[in-house]
């Protein structure tokens, strides 16, 4: 319809992506085994310095990056089939995926040459971890509004402030932030300005911000008189609001926003048996009905991509309905099975059932909140 | 999309825009036969895309099928267009004449079985079928039906006992008996096509009904949003609607997806799971999607008056018609659970 605001159309994956995949899952067979399942659900949360290294030995990380900057020059349909397959087994692929997926792409378009030359290759070889540096105290959804400063000083910039539920940072080697470089009330979008930091540098207060889980992924970053040299400067001064969304549109766009539950699924279908009851059946079949569409729609997100398209809507369309679907997961095991979810002790399903009830809430909070997220649909529906 | 669907959804754009009106619609309601319609449709070429072009038909793929019967949803076509496209399928498919005049199929409900019984040279039909679309309207029916031990295709006449019947959408859905009636035209169906056809290409049908149902219910919430003042600025600027459209726009684009994601498997061939994939996700959609339609809408939307009902009320049957969403589910769940959990990644990927 000509007067439809977004389109989703179907695509193939071409043939070297598909030849790929086997490959992929070979690699990801020997190299995860007898993973537990519990350890899968964790998706692209572990974080195994040495499986980024084997990810970057084998090429499948900065895959579409140009071969002087240590990429590999292959096509985002290819890395989009490496990105599913890691996701759907469940590799531990923290360490590298938040520099594949923005920071790296970020350099690309906005670094200087030495920045490239520096950070790439080292990101490509799996070698380097990023965080990022957004959220504030008092920034959230409305991350406009951050205050951490960065104050002009010879040579380069001096700041101080507060960063919170900075992922990873207490194991990022570098972390992409956005600081305030002027302020003017009037025009809080300006004056923002991203740099490359150096998490090991004086002055940076890390403590631990514990999940409701009680796990360690967040933290809280404190910047105290921190030096960062000029030439850690990413794009221009007062460019930053402009990078951080597109850094945000790679953010929202990947397949790990609809798979996050997909080892629950897996472990339902393995408690219904081969021969399930009705309701059980009924159940499956609109988990699979869900994942079978999510998975067309993302592909098709990525095909728009690698046409040079700017799918920023249907990205945004399929992480609110993907992390909905997510979300939906552990409600419906719970209330088909029943089963009483754990932390360490009884099956796999009950362990995943766990874990996943406890990570859910997440899901349509990171990234982007849901409510920013329908935000930016209503926007491309003509609302606002 | 290739250049042939975007000039192909460019024509039935046009001519249901311009047909297809709320006076039309409501004398159809009625039980009027929108003869007009159904010629300029047919004259269009509309009702025959899978047929082949030695044989009068376009020639064309599902994935051009999809694109006439979504467009039909949109503007809630009165007509059997998507039983008429579906049956001619199935004859030329078995090599038999496709009569130019509106098909139905049957049986169009699970349990209902109609038995086909050779006498002499020909076949003869028995058993009844209920809730057949356009029954007494179409001129044929076009059965699926398993005998001798394999899918046979029958082309029928309505048979001589018809009991009228409607859906919410006052759609003609009507009672068929068959007493040993002959059939015009019988042979066995192309390969691959299961005895089963009728309910699991119905379910398609409807499915891409549904999805041009819901573009419409999205285009006309957002429309009303933007124009229906109150508070003293448009109800599409508070966020509460902003976000009820959101949700609709998202079940939008998946039940488009999911209803193209199974167009595309019926080309391939081997459809049953994409078909009932698409059967629950746009069925689930529907029901959503009138709520939060109706809901912006307000009282206006309730009224006969407002064209919004058209659409709605359809899409409350169809999601029924050919399978309900947990019917899908329990034969896709099966098939899923069937075949164990390490095959579900390799599945998904391999489609």
């Amino acid at each position: 319809m000509s007067t439809q605001t977004f389109h989703f159309e179907l695509g193939e994956l071409p043939p070297a992506a598909e030849a790929l995949r086997a490959e992929v899952r070979e690699f990801l067979r020997r190299e995860l085994g007898d993973t537990s399942p519990v350890l899968r659900a964790h998706s692209w949360g572990g974080f195994d310095r040495a499986f980024s290294k084997k990810m970057g030995a084998r090429g499948w990380i900065a895959m579409t990056w140009p071969k002087r900057y240590g990429g590999h020059e292959r096509s985002a349909l290819e890395r989009y089939v490496v990105l599913e397959e890691m996701l759907a087994a469940g590799a531990p692929v923290s360490a590298h995926w938040i520099a594949d997926r923005q920071s790296g792409p970020l350099l690309l378009r906005f670094g200087t040459e030495t920045q490239r030359q520096k950070f790439l290759p080292a990101i490509a070889r799996g070698e380097l971890s990023f965080a990022i540096g957004m959220s504030e105290p008092d920034s959230g959804s409305d991350l406009a509004s951050l205050r951490t400063r960065a104050e002009r000083v010879p040579g380069g910039y001096r700041v101080n402030g507060t960063k919170v539920w900075t992922s990873n940072a207490h194991l990022a080697d570098y972390m992409i932030a956005t600081f305030r470089t002027h302020h003017d009330p009037a025009k809080k979008h300006e004056g923002l300005t991203q740099f490359l930091v150096d998490t090991k540098l004086p002055g940076i207060t890390m403590s631990p911000i514990i999940d409701l889980a009680g796990s360690h992924h967040f933290n809280m970053v404190v910047f105290e008189d921190v030096f960062v040299p000029e030439d850690m400067r990413v794009g221009d001064e007062s460019a930053g609001w402009k990078q951080v969304t597109t850094e945000l549109a790679f953010e929202r766009s990947g397949p790990e926003r609809y798979l996050s539950s997909f080892a629950l699924v897996l472990e339902l279908i393995r408690a219904v048996s081969k021969d399930p009851g009705e309701r059980a059946a009924a159940t499956v079949g609109r988990l699979v009905a869900h994942l079978t569409t999510l998975r067309q729609m993302s592909l098709s997100v990525a095909l728009m991509l690698e046409a040079g398209e700017n799918p920023n809507l249907e990205a945004a369309v399929v992480k609110d309905v993907g992390t909905t679907f997510e979300q939906e997961v552990p409600e419906v095991v719970h209330a088909l099975l029943g089963v009483e979810p754990t932390i360490d002790s009884g099956t796999d399903l009950q362990q995943v059932l766990g874990f996943l009830m406890q990570r859910a809430p997440s899901f349509s909070l990171r990234g982007g909140t849901r409510e920013i997220l329908r935000g930016i649909i209503a926007r491309g529906l003509g609302l606002r | 999309m290739n250049e042939l669907r975007t000039i192909l959804g460019d024509v039935v754009t046009r001519l249901f825009t311009d047909l297809v009106t709320k006076d039309l619609l409501e004398s159809a309601e009625r039980g009027e036969w929108p003869a007009a319609l159904w010629q300029a449709v047919e004259e269009n070429g509309l009702t025959l895309p899978l047929v082949a072009e030695s044989k009068g038909g376009a020639g064309g793929t599902w994935a051009d099928a999809f694109v006439v019967i979504r467009a039909a949803g949109r503007h809630a076509v009165p007509l059997p267009l998507a039983e008429s496209i579906v049956g001619s399928w199935l004859l030329s498919g078995a090599g038999l004449d496709v009569p130019s005049a509106p098909l139905t199929i049957a049986p169009a409900r699970r349990d209902d079985t109609l038995r086909l019984v050779r006498a002499g040279s020909g076949w003869r039909l028995h058993g009844s079928s209920a809730r057949v679309p356009w029954g007494a309207a179409a001129q044929h029916v076009v059965v699926v039906a398993e005998a001798e031990g394999r899918p046979m295709v029958a082309l029928a006449a309505p048979g001589a006992a018809t009991t009228r019947d409607q859906n919410l959408a006052r759609e003609p859905r009507d009672t068929l008996v068959f007493e040993g009636s002959p059939v015009v035209a019988a042979a066995p169906a192309a390969h691959g096509v299961p005895a089963n056809a009728v309910w699991l290409y119905g379910a398609l049908a409807r499915s891409a009904q549904m999805a041009g149902g819901l573009d419409y219910l999205l285009r006309q919430a957002s429309q009303y949003a933007t124009e229906r003042r109150q508070f003293g600025k448009p109800i599409g600027s508070f966020q509460v609607i902003q976000q009820n459209l959101a949700v609709l726009a998202g079940h939008t684009a998946a039940a488009g997806t999911a209803a193209a994601n199974a167009f595309r498997a019926a080309d391939r061939g081997d459809a049953a799971c994409e078909i009932a994939a698409a059967k629950v996700r746009v069925g689930e959609a529907a029901g959503v999607g009138a709520s939060i339609a109706h809901q912006t809408h307000g009282a206006i939307g309730f009224t006969y008056e407002h064209a919004l009902q058209f659409v709605t009320r359809r899409l409350w049957s169809w999601r029924a018609e050919f399978g309900g969403e947990g019917d899908w589910a329990v034969e896709l769940g099966r098939a899923v659970a069937e075949r164990g959990a390490d095959a579900l990644w390799p599945y998904l990927t391999a489609r």
